[in-house]
């Protein structure tokens, strides 16, 4: 089997996220790891939307709702673990990362399914719209919750735990997001290959031929967009405990547009589009947020151009059109 | 009967498309639906469809009502449309496109492979990428796919070259072999008359005459389909 130009780049990519924390240590600079768990982390993230934006076409803009509960679930259910108080229902909190992966798949599935539900309905600009409205709901309700931080959020006093890893060496951390990333990029490209995958871009491509050919494209777009909530969110609640931090701000409507702008960097409803996307983004936040504090302005230039001169994203430049890879 | 068509008036907006359309396919048999440019032909399959919902008569498809029923739950019911101007999902590989289509019965990815042998040449090209006679091929094993109970093909060969036709026509002829009900509209009446079992003609908007091929004499052709 030959390997396409495209599957190519993808395996230069993943080594390249992969090699860089041992690089960081090798040169004695271990704050690069970081650098690359923050990568792996959006990238995850992204992958999430891409399942909608890419292969539905939906344009969610409120997808950080779903990442910022992923780092609330992380956050309150640490913060319960540790203060020993009951939960709702009288359940306990958890600091094993599986549970809390796990707490936060149900939470966000359940929100995306009632998201999903109401803003499926619309289409286009409303549902741009409608999204971002849920995800400023969820926000401004993150704000006025005093109990768990409110505007100032919430602290994780100690990295959740991961049975049989050692979560707080960076580097361990950063092979736990590195291969939820890999499982992230596995599943999408067994839903791309899958019927219900191909259902999904062809509805993008003609809703009405779908239901001709016997697919109500409803269905088929909320569960889409289900999913693609709950992958996201786990994405927040590694990100909560990269930080050790979950706030408002993960679920600022800024975060949904970055979310965006990585996919449209790296190759909208490509396999890897988010990874490329999000190495970009925090190469050049760091690069240039070195030089000058206004690096978003250099950056919007560079997505006009990627926008204008390369529709495929960075894939696309690399890769050239076709999207299997 | 399979499908029965009786009395069906259909607007686009404010304005009447069809008035009085009968019109029936009995369980395989295949009938050709005619008339000239904008009788209301294509309005009528959507109709049929729901595409266009009707705002009056009746359509039956085996005894069961479809006013009123969205496009997906018709196509379940059993009918494969192959709509004018082919509409295949451009970004999806030949395969996707008839596998994003497929309900379980006796037209599997093999026997559509089988029918139209350029498909399997194909199946890893973008829909996008392939010739009008290869999207239109492509049209209609996406339908059949679905395991139809009934074939509608809009404009069957409408815009493609003599040659690719043929091929059309002969997959057609197969599957009427095969005992597929279908209901077709195309102009190049030298090859639809003897595939047809009945013709049934449309002008503006109301079904005029229907009957067996043999008895659509020239002076029918001149007055209902002649230019």
């Amino acid at each position: 089997m030959t390997l396409s130009r495209e599957t190519l780049i993808n395996l230069i990519l993943i080594v390249l996220l992969a090699a860089v924390p041992f690089v960081a240590l090798g040169i004695g600079q271990p704050f690069y790891i970081t650098l690359a768990t923050r990568i792996a982390i959006l990238a995850l993230a992204a992958v999430g939307l891409n399942l909608v934006l890419g292969l539905g076409g939906l344009v969610s803009f409120g997808h950080a709702a779903f990442f910022g509960i992923g780092g609330y679930v992380a956050g309150i259910l640490a913060a319960h673990a540790s203060s020993g108080e009951a939960l709702m229902f009288g359940l306990a909190g958890s600091d094993q990362m599986p549970v809390i992966w796990l707490v936060t798949l149900i939470v966000c599935g359940i929100v995306g399914l009632a998201i999903g539900a109401v803003s499926l309905r619309t289409s286009g600009v409303y549902f741009i719209m409608i999204t971002l409205a849920f995800s400023q709901m969820i926000y401004y309700f993150a704000v006025s919750w005093p109990a768990y931080g409110g505007e100032d959020g919430l602290s994780i006093l100690v990295r959740n735990r991961f049975p049989g890893v050692n979560s707080m060496k960076p580097i361990s951390y950063f092979l736990i997001c590195l291969g939820m990333l890999i499982a992230g990029l596995g599943l999408f490209s067994l839903i791309r290959a899958s019927r219900f995958g191909a259902a999904l871009q062809a509805a993008r491509q003609n809703a009405v031929r779908v239901a001709a050919v016997g697919i109500s494209p409803y269905p088929i777009r909320l569960a889409a967009f289900t999913l693609s909530g709950m992958i996201t969110g786990v994405a927040g609640a590694l990100y909560a405990d990269l930080n050790r931090f979950a706030s408002p701000s993960m679920i600022s409507w800024h975060m949904s547009g970055e979310l965006i702008v990585l996919i449209v960097l790296g190759g909208t409803g490509r396999l890897f589009g988010p990874v490329a996307g999000a190495m970009l983004y925090v190469v050049f936040e760091f690069a240039l947020g070195g030089l000058t504090e206004r690096w978003q302005f250099f950056l919007g230039l560079i997505l006009l151009a990627v926008v204008l001169f390369a529709r495929g994203g960075l894939l696309g430049l690399l890769a050239g059109k076709a999207r299997h890879g | 009967m399979l499908l029965e068509v009786a009395s069906l008036k259909a607007f686009y907006g404010a304005s009447q498309a069809l008035f009085n359309v009968d019109l029936t396919v009995s369980e395989g048999e295949v009938v050709a639906l005619m008339g000239r440019n904008g009788m209301g032909k294509t309005t009528t399959i959507r109709a049929v469809c729901n595409l266009t919902p009707p705002r009056g008569g009746s359509v039956r498809l085996a005894g069961t009502d479809l006013r009123g029923r969205r496009p997906h739950h018709v196509a379940r019911l059993g009918i494969g449309l192959v709509p004018e101007g082919r509409r295949c999902f451009p970004n999806l590989t030949v395969e996707e496109n008839l596998v994003a289509a497929a309900r379980s019965g006796a037209w599997t990815l093999e026997r559509v492979n089988t029918l139209f042998p350029r498909l399997k040449e194909r199946r890893d090209q973008m829909a996008l990428s392939l010739s009008g006679g290869e999207q239109q091929m492509l049209a209609i094993g996406r339908a059949l796919m679905t395991n139809p109970r009934l074939l509608i093909l809009d404009e069957a060969t409408e815009g493609l070259a003599p040659v690719i036709r043929q091929d059309i026509w002969a997959a057609i002829r197969t599957l009427k072999q095969d005992g597929l009900s279908i209901l077709v509209v195309d102009k190049t009446l030298p090859e639809l008359l003897p595939v047809a079992d009945r013709c049934t003609i449309l002008e503006n908007g109301r079904s005029v005459w229907t009957g067996r091929p043999a008895e659509l004499d020239k002076t029918l052709q001149d007055r209902f389909l002649g230019i």
